[in-house]
Formats: C-alpha cells, sequence, structure tokens
C-alpha cells in the first residue's frame, strides 16, 4: 500500500495530468485562431486507438498458457460486445459484463 | 448529436438538475464501483470522495485501481492520466466558443468538463436572455459531486458489507469495450483502432508491464506515418 504522501501526490499526479488535457486547448487555441491540422487529425484517430490500447493494458496479466486460459475475460468481453449490439445501452452493457464475468470467476472457473 | 433549445419552467438551478438526471444515474453507479474498489484495495471511503473531487475522469480513476497495486511512479500516473484523458483537447476545442464571455467560471468549467458534462452542454442550446455561465456551472458542479457522492458512498458500502469482489474490476475493461465500439461505429476509426490494439500487443511482448510509454510512441509513430503516406486522409 502507498504511504499517505505517496497516495496525495499519486491523486494530484492523475488530477493534473487529467486538468491539463481539458485546459490546454482554451490556453493554445484562443477563439478567433485556427486549429494546426496536424491536432485536428490526431484528435480524429487518437481516441479509438487509445480505446484498443486500454483494452490490451487491462488484460496484461491474463495468463493464456495457465488455467482458466483467458476464458472468463473472452466470455465477459464477448457478453458486453453482445449486449452493447443488442440493446445499445452503456450502462447495460458494462455492468451486466461485469456481473457475468464476477459470476464466472467466483463460481465456474476457481 | 442533436441540438435542442432548453424548456426553462421555475429556476435556472431546476433546470439544471433534470437536464442532469441521466448522469445522476450513471455515476452513482460507476461511482460506487470506484469506491467499493479502493475499498478493497485499503483506501477508505474519504479517499475515494477526495480521488474524485482532486483528479475528476473515470477512466483514469478506474485506471489508478490497477496502478496502486503496483510500485508508486507519479510520472507514469501522469503521463497515463495525459493519455487517456487525449480526448479532453477535442472537447475544449469544440467549447472554447461556448465558454467564451462566462468570467471567473470558466476555470470551474474547464476543470469539470468530463464526457458526460461535454455532452450535455455541447447539446443544450440555452433560450435567448439566459445566465448561460450559470446553467453551464449548475450542470458541471451537480455532475462532479454525483460522481465524488458515489465514490464516497461504494467507499462506504465497501467496508460496511463484505461480498466477494473478485473479478469487479472488469468493469474497466467492459468501458473501454464499450468506448471502443462507440469509436468504431465510424468507420474510418476502425484502422485506428486496430493500431492501437496490434501496437499495445507488440509492447506488451517486449516490454511486459512497462508498456504504456512504448505503446503511445508506436501508435503515434503510426499515426504520423499514416498521414504522411496518405492512408488516413478523409
Amino acid at each position: 500500500m502507498y504511504s499517505d504522501i505517496e497516495m496525495i501526490v499519486f491523486i494530484f499526479a492523475c488530477g493534473l495530468g487529467t486538468f491539463l488535457t481539458r485546459v490546454i486547448p482554451f490556453i493554445f487555441l484562443p477563439e478567433g485562431k485556427e486549429t494546426p491540422r496536424i491536432i485536428l487529425y490526431l484528435g480524429r484517430v487518437l481516441p479509438a486507438a487509445c480505446m484498443g490500447l486500454l483494452i490490451v493494458y487491462c488484460l496484461k496479466d491474463v495468463g493464456l498458457l495457465s488455467f482458466p486460459h483467458g476464458i472468463p475475460e473472452a466470455i465477459g468481453i464477448l457478453s458486453v460486445a453482445i449486449l452493447h449490439k443488442w440493446k445499445g445501452n452503456a450502462l447495460l452493457s458494462i455492468f451486466g459484463g461485469t456481473i457475468i464475468y464476477m459470476v464466472l470467476v467466483q463460481t465456474v472457473f476457481i | 448529436m442533436t441540438v435542442q433549445t432548453l424548456e426553462i419552467k421555475g429556476s435556472l438551478f431546476s433546470a439544471a438538475f433534470k437536464t442532469t438526471i441521466p448522469v445522476l444515474a450513471g455515476y452513482l453507479g460507476l461511482g460506487l464501483a470506484f469506491g467499493i474498489m479502493l475499498e478493497d484495495l485499503g483506501y477508505n471511503a474519504l479517499w475515494a470522495a477526495f480521488f474524485s473531487l482532486v483528479a475528476y475522469g473515470g477512466t483514469i480513476q478506474y485506471l489508478a485501481i490497477a496502478l496502486l497495486s503496483t510500485v508508486f511512479n507519479p510520472l507514469e500516473a501522469l503521463f497515463l492520466s495525459v493519455l487517456v484523458n487525449f480526448r479532453h483537447l477535442f472537447y475544449g476545442i469544440t467549447m472554447a466558443e461556448k465558454f467564451r464571455g462566462v468570467g471567473k467560471k470558466k476555470l470551474a468549467l474547464i476543470f469539470g468538463l468530463s464526457d458526460e458534462t461535454f455532452s450535455l452542454l455541447s447539446t443544450t442550446e440555452l433560450p435567448e436572455g439566459t445566465d448561460r455561465g450559470k446553467f453551464y456551472l449548475y450542470v458541471t458542479l451537480l455532475d462532479h459531486s454525483y460522481w465524488i457522492l458515489g465514490s464516497f458512498l461504494g467507499g462506504i458500502a465497501g467496508s460496511l458489507i463484505s461480498f466477494n469482489t473478485a473479478g469487479i474490476s472488469f468493469v474497466l475493461t467492459a468501458l473501454f469495450v464499450v468506448l471502443f465500439m462507440e469509436q468504431l461505429k465510424n468507420r474510418s476509426n476502425i484502422i485506428p483502432g486496430i493500431i492501437g490494439l496490434g501496437a499495445t500487443l507488440i509492447s506488451l511482448l517486449f516490454f511486459g508491464d512497462n508498456l504504456i510509454i512504448p505503446a503511445m510512441a508506436l501508435i503515434m509513430v503510426a499515426m504520423l506515418a499514416m498521414r504522411r503516406y496518405d492512408v488516413l486522409r478523409h
């Protein structure tokens, strides 16, 4: 566990990074000034790439070679995807998929 | 996104509150999960509320749960929060015009410009003569307070009820899968999405746990190269 000081520093680091992404446009791109094209381009392509990165990051500790071979994760992700395709309700997909995964790791794949 | 003019009956605050009701439900749920996970790691409800007050961004907070079980590395946390919140840059560009002339409130509006608050503010058109800044501030502060409240309640629930939380962190994976699918609805995002997955997998193979920064670098190089060679130009 982090010490109290470490935790405070950690929280402020997360807060600073988050705030920077929100405030930078207002500092560097004042109204009436054209947005650089490279920024527009990155703004278009990065969000999808970031989500891909984050999915892999979340799964980095899943061991494919040992039991349960990533099966609960695969079923969980499929459930989220199917729920989302079917109902299109983000909260339902997120919590539905999570509950299915929790049931799997707590009762089936022990 | 559809832009509709808001009908204001009663006070401006109650109009703002009604606007935020869908966010209230979502934030209490997602905040609750955050509070429970943080409590599970040994940090109580006050930490959860403080975290949600200072670093207001669901994605980075969920990721922080993963980071908190590794070695203390605030620089990595800073990088990661810039990365996962990169999309906020474009919220700022979008809102620059709407936030003009609101005075001192502007800093608070910028600080609290979450995905959900952005989606509310950017899609709500106010009737002539409304105090825009005030309405924006109400919506922003209400949303943020739901999030803090949800996190706090999660921390309390996590300490009172002992239930088996094994697997609850999958909520994060599920969130990203949903956001990924939302991105892919726009066909031009398919290639960037695949690059994001591929570059991070490669980075995982070579760098193991320290995959984030190499993966970011790989993605940037790939994106800039594609732009140079005109692969993604529309």
